[in-house]
């Protein structure tokens, strides 16, 4: 039998426990183990952005973070994050933007966004494009992300509806 | 309302069409709560991964599984000539591409490896992981074979036959002419150039996905499949596991990102319908990324080498195309890999009124990964080099290159008109969308403003690019070659017992909104809120007989099956309500889920009620009267082969002649599909499709050594565009609806793909020009600047 | 491409960490994971044994002590960004760091898991190069402190013996008058480049001193242009003083080409990036 672990990791604020490969990647443990289907896998060397969590707070490639990495740790998906009611200004500013399409990418675009947001509410154009520059989106262009994410900062800011 | 005038559709009240409503049943998708094929569990699953060979051409002499079946979790391990019994060989012709010729294909190759990737041996296993374990466990015995890898040299005498049967490498070759081109190149003032495109693929961010389950004491296979086409696939399952049709299902649920890439067939997936027959239990096989680079379709590796006579007055009196394609081993299966040329040689020069034309393309196959359709098929490349050539032709003659378009294009009150290839087309607005271009850019504003930063040593680039994109195809396209790719749609229409409308359709969906499109017009032609409609696609079980998704098609021939379909059942519901009501039915209407009075919509029973009367309380009802609240409407277009639309793009950019490093800095589109049903939706397929053609223009290359060895295959080494390097893209319309459907909607899903590349090379000659270099090279990038710069001497 | 599987230990000390490297020759060091999991999901590693060392307590410390920058080899390239002591006394690494991929990959990068990978194309090698710096090492035998410049040995070759462990970076903190420069050619924000450089000198009226270039991602590892930045000493950073110095880079550092991005392409984008930065350096 293969090296196993066992893990005690908060998903969503969920205390779980698990026995799991030791191999076995974040975003695996998530969508497998927990069946958390929303990270999503693209590439599996960190180049796509597909599978972005947060761990501790901090968003992260799922791909690149071994779930034994995070034992001890609390990790948040776009589940906990949607759930929470976080996401729900960045989400509406994508519907009505079209800021997404085949709807791959979208979990990790609106964790990457938040984060921007997180510490920077007033980014320009620029800045949004040069944050979300490691989530490839194939569909959109890019464009109508980028509208998206300025018209929340501007209305979080209190300057605008999105 | 006129229900006979030939958009009826479009004088509904309250029309979705034209509106940009946001796309009904995403919500699951922000959330992360979408059902695509790896999000799928079925019980007693197993994981396949496939040993590929690593070398481009190589004969296998033996498989060894000895250890990788004894290997903790490994449940099979299955070579070409074992799953040939389960799975027969395919070959990707067609009739009507005269001449085509190409090898048959299994499903694991069994005598040799003709590309590096190329599956041989396949192993199931209870994870992926584990899989993978095996993979590396398994020992074949390679005999390595010259590699065919350069398509300059594919018909030479000393190049290796790769498929001996055959003959040559010689898949397929055309030749067209018209006019007289000799005369033409004889007189007037002639540029020749030779443009290079180079391979590249579509990186589809959710990976090929298929999970097979066959269910052995029915004989019936299900397959969950990230695919545009199921009833396509359902057929091809069907024939070649020897299974019967009806017993085939395939769901396309939620798909990430097709693009041309998910409408083929793929050795690897049939491998895995075959190994869940042969195994009877369900296989699923997520294409990794590595894998996907040396599998999933490439597409675009040509050496067009052409030339163009131009008039003193500006008239392009010639244009000469030859253009070299080197595909893989095989022309992929049913669509074929001749496609590609075959469209650049009917869409050189089509949207001017060019007469003398001479055209020859040669196909020959390559020991590389297969290449087939991929978004705008041919256009990218056919606007590049007509739109390049325009350019190097205004400058030969010293004329601007917007008044040579002028002179050239087809004019807008000249239609219908038929290309110099043959090509018909209804109506078309080139004019008028250059005229709003220039406009909406304020062309000669940036004119002026080049200028002025010129004297800065700042190098900005203006590039146009007209185009025509073909959508809405007919049988004409497949099924005229003997195909099962239909190029009809249908749309079935139903009323619940709450009066709420279900939308079941053959087209498919992947992220560009053909559901809400459906919706829209649903709703619209039977006249309820959106929100009461909703729409089934992706199910062979479910849905009529469709083509899915391609060609730019869902819209137009899909959206018409839903009008028809709508009209129907909007009729056999006020049939009902003419019969409860005691009305004729052609006095009432049904607006917001209501029937009222057409004359002055006095309202009269609504849509619940009626549903609660037919489905509960027939007995209300006159004895002869029976209710139909159902419509299947089919719709193929008749009246031309192919819908053309019509567009113009402008690029802006900068050129860092001390780098050679480009920085975009702005687009612009006017973009003529006819009848729009969500402008937004139109918009955006715009904008994403732009930006795939940005990245062939500067970034993307599948990179081949000489072993025929992929040297970029990762997502690290082949650059997508990412969304710090892309510009903002500004988009205007012209409407021409198409007569050959009520609702006019032309298709407009590769238009932005089309007209990119073609854009962005003429800009960066446009920024080139004071230091009198051209490069025609597809990706422009640093290194190709400097040289044709001369700064740096060419490898 | 899931990995090999392996064993998994997370020591919580120094010696244990080098206890466990000794007793399995192929294990792998895991730090902030950024390039070894690739490598371990594509399999192009297989080891026995991935030890994980971020529990070890005081390896991600940044401080300032007795004119010496030092910095952990656990700290975090997103800490390197923000952390007030290296923006006040190595800016140049705060804004390296941000050529570094992106948040995600930032978030998780260490310093130590960079210098020891020693990717040629790297920013962190050569800012220590150009700063003058110097790696701490520990091992079975001890601890030693080696010069940047007898670091890096070649591509993904470090002076790193089997069975040792980067443990920290120390950088001088720079006198008065010291300015950084950095540029580099990346086909997309966060690629690797296709050509950077690190400067580091002194400015002193317009004139430059013990200037320091560090090319990278254009050879086998880190190069500092040495010949050239001697022609530059006590010299005013003129356009054609920089000129005349960079007309013999290509005698100075090793290029090496990679495909589509040929060594005279490269060459010369050094020499583009060396005007652009040496300009900057005395605007």
């Amino acid at each position: 039998m293969e090296p196993m672990i066992d893990l005690q990791i908060t998903v969503n604020g969920e205390e779980v426990s698990a026995r799991v490969p030791a191999r076995q990647t974040l975003v695996d443990f998530l969508r497998y183990q927990l069946e958390l289907t929303g990270s999503h896998v693209g590439c599996e060397h960190g180049s796509c952005g597909a599978c972005t969590v947060r761990l501790d707070g901090e968003i992260v490639r799922g791909c690149l973070v071994l779930a034994a990495q995070a034992d001890g740790a609390g990790v948040e998906t776009i589940e906990g994050a949607s759930d929470s009611g976080e996401l729900t200004d960045l989400q509406d500013a994508f519907h009505t933007r079209n800021a997404l399409q085949c709807g791959y990418c979208t979990p990790g675009m609106l964790l990457t966004a938040q984060a921007l947001l997180a510490t920077n509410s007033a980014p320009s154009r620029d800045e949004i494009r040069a944050h979300i520059s490691g989530n490839y989106c194939r569909c959109t262009g890019y464009q109508a992300i980028v509208d998206a994410v300025e018209s929340v900062a501007a209305s979080r800011r209190g300057e605008g509806t999105s | 309302m006129n229900d006979t005038s030939l958009h009826a559709i479009l004088d509904r009240p309250n029309s979705y069409i034209g509106r940009s409503v946001p796309r009904p049943n995403i919500r699951r998708l922000l959330q992360g709560r979408g059902t695509y094929v790896d999000d799928v569990h079925l019980p007693r699953m197993l994981h396949v991964a496939f040993v590929r060979s690593p070398y481009a051409h190589a004969a296998i002499e033996a498989i060894d599984t000895a250890a990788a079946k004894a290997a903790a979790g490994v449940f099979a391990v299955v070579t070409g000539a074992e799953l040939a019994e389960y799975c027969t060989p395919w070959v990707g012709v067609l009739s009507h591409l005269e001449g085509l010729k190409s090898q048959p294909q299994h499903a694991l190759a069994i005598k040799k490896a003709c590309w590096q990737g190329e599956a041989v041996a396949a192993v199931v296993a209870n994870t992926r992981a584990e899989a993978e374990d095996g993979v590396g466990l398994v020992e074949v015995q390679w005999r390595e074979l010259p590699a065919v890898v350069d398509m300059e040299r594919a018909l030479d005498a000393g190049t290796p036959v790769i498929h001996a049967d055959l003959g040559d490498n010689l898949a397929w070759q055309r030749e067209y002419e018209a006019g007289d081109v000799d005369a033409a190149f004889a007189t007037d003032t002639v540029v020749e150039e030779v443009f290079t495109f180079g391979r590249h693929t579509g990186v589809t961010l959710e990976p090929r996905a298929i999970l097979a389950d066959y269910q052995a004491s029915e004989e019936h296979l299900t397959v969950h499949h990230s695919n545009q086409a199921p009833h396509m696939m359902q057929n091809i399952f069907a024939t070649h596991m020897g299974l019967e049709e009806h017993n085939v299902r395939v769901i396309c649920g939620d798909v990430g990102g097709s693009f041309g890439i998910k409408v083929h067939t793929y050795a690897d997936e049939m491998a895995t319908v075959a190994l869940s027959v042969m195994l009877r239990r369900p296989v699923k096989f997520i294409a990794d990324r590595l894998e996907s680079f040396v599998s999933d379709i490439h597409a675009r590796d040509h050496v067009v080498r052409a030339r163009v006579a131009i008039a003193d007055d500006g008239r392009i009196t010639a244009i000469e195309i030859n253009d070299l394609t080197g595909v893989g081993p095989y022309s992929v299966y049913p669509r074929t890999s001749a496609v590609e040329a075959n469209q650049i040689v009917n869409l050189i020069a089509a949207q001017y009124t060019v007469e003398n034309y001479r055209a020859r393309t040669r196909v020959v196959f390559q020991n590389k990964v297969p290449m087939c359709q991929y978004r705008a098929v041919g256009h990218p490349i056919a606007t590049a080099v007509t739109e390049g050539l325009v350019d190097a032709a205004a400058a030969a003659i010293n004329m601007d290159p917007i008044e040579v378009r002028r002179r050239n294009l087809i004019a807008d009150d000249s239609y219908p008109a038929k290309a110099v290839t043959g090509l018909m087309f209804e109506g078309l607005s080139h004019q008028q969308s250059l005229a709003r271009l220039l406009e909406m850019m304020d062309y000669d504003g940036l004119r002026a403003e080049q200028t002025r930063r010129r004297a800065e040593g700042v190098h900005l680039g203006i590039g146009i690019a007209t185009f025509v994109e073909l959508t809405n195809p007919s049988a004409m396209f497949y099924g005229v070659g003997g195909a099962r790719i239909t190029a009809q749609e249908g749309c079935t229409v139903r009323m619940d017992a709450k009066g709420n409308i279900i939308c079941a359709a053959g087209v498919t969906e992947q992220g560009q909104g053909a559901e809400a499109v459906m919706a829209q017009v649903t709703a619209t032609a039977v006249g309820v809120p959106l929100d009461k409609v909703r729409v089934i696609t992706g199910d062979t079980d479910v849905t009529p007989y469709g083509g899915g998704t391609w060609a730019s098609r869902a819209a137009g021939i899909g959206g018409e099956a839903a009008v028809q379909a709508g009209k129907v059942l909007r009729g056999r519901i006020l049939d009902v309500a003419g019969t409860i009501l005691q009305a004729e039915p052609a006095t009432l209407d049904i607006r917001e889920s209501r029937v009222v009075d057409m004359a002055d919509g006095r309202d009269r029973i609504g849509l619940d009620e009626i549903g609660r009367i037919a489905y509960f309380r027939p007995d209300t009802l006159p004895k002869e009267f029976q209710s139909e609240l159902v419509a299947t409407r089919h719709y193929v277009p008749k009246q031309y082969p192919f819908a053309f639309t019509n567009g113009v793009q402008a690029s802006l950019l900068e050129v860092d002649i001390e780098t050679g490093f480009v920085t975009l800095l702005k687009h612009w589109v006017v973009e003529d599909c006819g009848t729009v049903i969500n402008p937004q939706l139109v918009d955006e397929q715009i904008r994403g499709g732009i930006v795939q053609g940005i990245g062939a223009a500067l970034f993307e290359h599948c990179q081949y050594d000489g072993d025929g060895q992929l040297i970029n295959g990762s997502m690290m080494d082949y650059l997508t565009p990412m969304a710090a390097e892309m510009p903002d893209i500004e988009i205007a319309h012209v409407v021409t609806p198409t007569a050959d459907s009520e609702l006019g909607a032309k298709g407009a899903g590769e238009a932005g793909t089309a007209g990119a590349p073609g854009a962005v090379l003429n800009a960066i000659n446009d920024a080139l020009r004071p230091m009198d270099v051209r490069l025609n090279v597809h990706p422009a990038t640093p290194e190709q600047i400097l040289t044709a710069l001369g700064t740096v001497k060419p490898d | 491409m899931k990995p090999a599987a392996f064993d998994y230990v997370k020591p919580s000390s120094v010696d244990e960490a080098l206890a466990l490297l000794g007793e399995h020759p192929d294990a792998v060091v895991l730090a902030g994971g950024q390039s070894l999991m690739p490598m371990l999901n594509m399999r192009l590693v297989a080891p026995s044994h991935v030890v994980d060392i971020a529990a070890i307590p005081g390896l991600d410390d940044i401080s300032v002590d007795n004119n010496t920058l030092r910095i952990g080899a656990l700290a975090r390239h997103a800490d390197l960004a923000s952390s007030p002591q290296i923006l006040e006394a190595a800016p140049l690494l705060s804004e390296a760091v941000l050529h570094i991929g992106h948040p995600a990959i930032r978030n998780r990068g260490t310093i130590g898991g960079s210098l020891s990978l020693a990717d040629p194309a790297a920013e962190l090698p050569a800012c220590l190069l150009a700063l003058g710096g110097s790696v701490e090492i520990v091992g079975p035998d001890g601890s030693r402190v080696l010069p940047a410049s007898e670091f890096f040995s070649g591509t993904f070759e470090t002076a790193l013996k089997p069975g040792e462990l980067l443990s920290a970076v120390e950088i001088p903190v720079p006198a008065a008058g010291y300015r950084a420069g950095f540029s580099e050619l990346a086909r997309r924000h966060g690629d690797y480049a296709l050509a950077g450089l690190a400067a580091f000198g002194r400015i002193d009226g317009g004139s430059a001193h013990d200037l320091r270039l560090a090319f990278f991602a254009v050879g086998d590892r880190p190069m500092l242009a040495t010949a050239t930045a001697r022609k530059l000493e006590g010299q005013k950073l003129t356009a054609d003083a920089i000129a005349a110095a960079v007309e013999n880079l290509g005698d100075d550092i090793q290029v090496i080409g990679q495909p589509g991005c040929g060594v005279e392409t490269k060459l010369h984008h050094c020499g583009v990036l060396a005007r652009r930065v040496l300009t900057q350096l005395v605007a």
